[in-house]
Formats: C-alpha cells, structure tokens, sequence
C-alpha cells in the first residue's frame, strides 16, 4: 500500500498555489542491490491534478525523478473552500488519489 | 581630455565589479539558501504521518498500539516528551532516550522482539517503523525548548559519563567527539559542525535530528546519526540504544537547555 500524499492548496488573489509532497520510492533501475542484483525500475509514470473536475496540471515522470517527490505548482480562478485531487499511477501500475481543500 | 578618460573608465569598472561583488555568497548562505529551497517539501511529513498511524495501529504478538507507552511524561503523552529526553525512567530503574525507550513500549505493550529489533540493521523491517515513530513523536515537540531533567542520580550521572564519551579520545585516528563539535566555525567539506558543548550550537546540532536526509533518501534517527559519528571516527559502533549512546544523548540534551528543537529536520 501507498502512503498518503501531503497536499497544501493556497488561494491568493486568483492564483491558487498547489504544493504536493509525494511518497513514492522511485527506483531508476540502475541501482543494485547488495548482492549485486539490480533492483527493478519503479516510478510514477504520470501525474494529474483536477479541479472541480477540470484538468489544472499533468506530467509525466521518469526513473529521473527523485524519491519522495515535491511538486509544485498554480492555475488561476479556484477560491477557498474548493478540492483540489491529485491522482498519481506507476510503472506497477498501482494508483494513488489524495484530495485537499483550497485554503 | 585624458583625465576624463580615466574617471570614465574607473566609473564604468566600478560597475562592472559592484554586482558581481554582491551576488558572492558565502558557502553557508548557499547552503542555507538550498536547505529553505528544500524546506518547503520536507519529506520528514511522509514519516510523521506515517509514525502517527504506527503509534495508534495494534501491532505485535499482544496485539496493542503505542498509546499506552509512557515517554515520561505520563502513559500516552506525546506533546512535549521529545524535548524532555533522554531521562529517567521508574518502572525500568534507567536513564532512556526516545528510541531506547521505545523498545522498552514495544516489549511490554506489544510483546515484539526488541533484542531482534536492536540487532536489526538502519532502515530495514522494524528499523524502518522506528524512524517513522521517532519523525512523529519529535515531530509533536517541534518548536518546544530543550529542558532535560537532572534531578534524580541517574540522570546527573549519565550526564558526567556523556561528557567523558564526548571528549574520550581514542581509535585509530585519536578522534573524539569534541575533535570536531567544540570549537565554534568549524566545518567539515561544505558542512558547519555546530559546537554541541554549548549554546545556541548544542540545539542546532541536537535539536535538529531526527532528520530526513536527502543524500540517503531516508530519515535518520539520533541513534543512527550516532552509528555514523562513530563510522566517521573509525570507532566500532556501542550498539543500538546503549547506555553509552543514551549518554552522548543526556550530555548533548542538556547543554541543548533553552534551545527551540527543529526535529525532524532536513538535512543535505
């Protein structure tokens, strides 16, 4: 099982700053392990972030990506009070939604 | 004419130096710089929330959670133990810092293996539940004042016995701990070695672990930042939650007296 994502939405004005703190491990397969085995490549593929169930924000990641991603990032027009859900899928194909309320 | 020329040209190096001049940033602005970069996203939350589930979640052969255990500040309370510990402990008859302690809740609540557990390598099986717990019960303190107890025996007592570890030098390089940590404006590579014999140095270092550390990818507690100092020093490692390493804790603790704790920190 996934761990939780940290989620923090924040409505200044008409922009909307989203800061996302993903708990992924992130394994590039290029690392061995200590038996000198590699170990299997493990990431998150894409990542989306919906509105009021419009797209604000898509990416696609690679085995480049850090563990433990942070992301940030804006889109206009959203208040306080609104959801903002993110929703992440590896290359396991396991899948992980967390949602925060626009602060 | 060719006085012009050379005020001309003195004003216009005085430009060209001035920027350049003030975009110079000493080594320990970049790196504070870095770690604000970093701070917005400290993953030590992932291990808090985490530890917070660990703490309430029935585990082991006795099938009950941590809210039982008793951090020193009464059966359950975890608001504030952090920045009162290591310290002594009644139903054990020793001085315990968190992780020791720890071990102590889950042999008697949760009936583990704790003998097991302390063999167990860093980050690995129940090892990794452990920083979990530490990031979230540090995590609960955060911002409080360091103000380790030094009433009962014991405790005095492991204070004078972390203060001779701390200066004890020996190993194949003739390292201490003090070697390093009680000078000011020391550094190690790109590093500051906060001085821990004192303040405000003692709670920079102290008070700052546990850590997420982002050159391991992983949170480290106190007693494996201590496995490392003794790595570093060509030291075999006191073992995990020893009375030595409690003691370093006691010593560290309360010369941190005053001091604000920041754990579970990031470090580079």
């Amino acid at each position: 099982m996934s761990d939780p994502m940290r989620i923090r939405a924040q409505a200044q004005g008409d922009k909307t700053t989203v800061r996302v703190l993903v708990g992924h491990e992130m394994e590039s397969g290029q690392r061995r392990d200590a038996a000198g085995k590699t170990v299997p490549a493990w990431f998150i593929q894409s990542i989306s972030a919906t509105w009021n169930g419009k797209p604000v924000m898509s990416a696609q990641w690679g085995p480049a990506v850090s563990k433990n991603p942070f992301m940030q990032f804006s889109f206009k027009g959203a208040k306080a009070g609104d959801k903002v859900i993110v929703t992440w899928i590896d290359n396991r194909g396991e899948k992980r939604t967390d949602e925060a309320v626009i602060t | 004419m060719n006085n012009h020329l050379t005020w001309a040209l003195l004003g216009l190096t005085a430009l060209l130096i001035s920027p350049v001049a003030s975009a110079q940033k000493t080594t320990a602005e970049g790196i504070a710089e870095y770690r604000a970069m970093l701070a917005d996203g400290n993953p030590a939350e992932l291990y808090e929330a985490k530890g917070e589930a660990l703490w309430k979640q029935a585990r082991g052969p006795k099938n009950a959670s941590l809210e039982k255990c008793d951090l020193g500040k009464g059966a359950g309370v975890v608001k504030g133990a952090f920045v009162e510990l290591p310290r002594f402990f009644k139903d054990t008859q020793r001085v315990q810092d968190l992780e020791s302690r720890l071990l102590t809740c889950m042999d008697v609540q949760q009936g583990l293996d704790v003998v097991e557990i302390a063999k167990t390598r860093f980050g690995a099986g129940e090892q990794k539940n452990i920083e979990s717990l530490v990031a979230y019960i540090s995590g609960e303190s955060r911002g409080m004042k360091f103000n380790l107890p030094q009433a009962h025996a014991q405790e005095k007592l492991m204070y004078e016995v972390g203060k001779k570890v701390f200066y004890l030098r020996a190993g194949p390089m003739d390292f201490s701990c003090a070697s390093c940590h009680s000078e000011d404006n020391k550094r190690i590579r790109l590093q500051d070695l906060p001085n821990l014999t004192k303040q405000p140095g003692a709670s920079v270092g102290f008070g700052s672990w546990p850590a997420y550390r982002v050159s391991a990818g992983d949170l480290w507690s106190m007693q494996r930042r201590l496995n490392d100092c003794y790595r570093q020093q060509r030291f075999p490692y006191p073992g995990y939650a020893s009375d030595v390493t409690v003691a370093l804790g006691v010593y560290m603790g309360v010369a941190s007296k005053g001091g604000v704790s920041t754990a579970p920190a990031l470090k580079r």
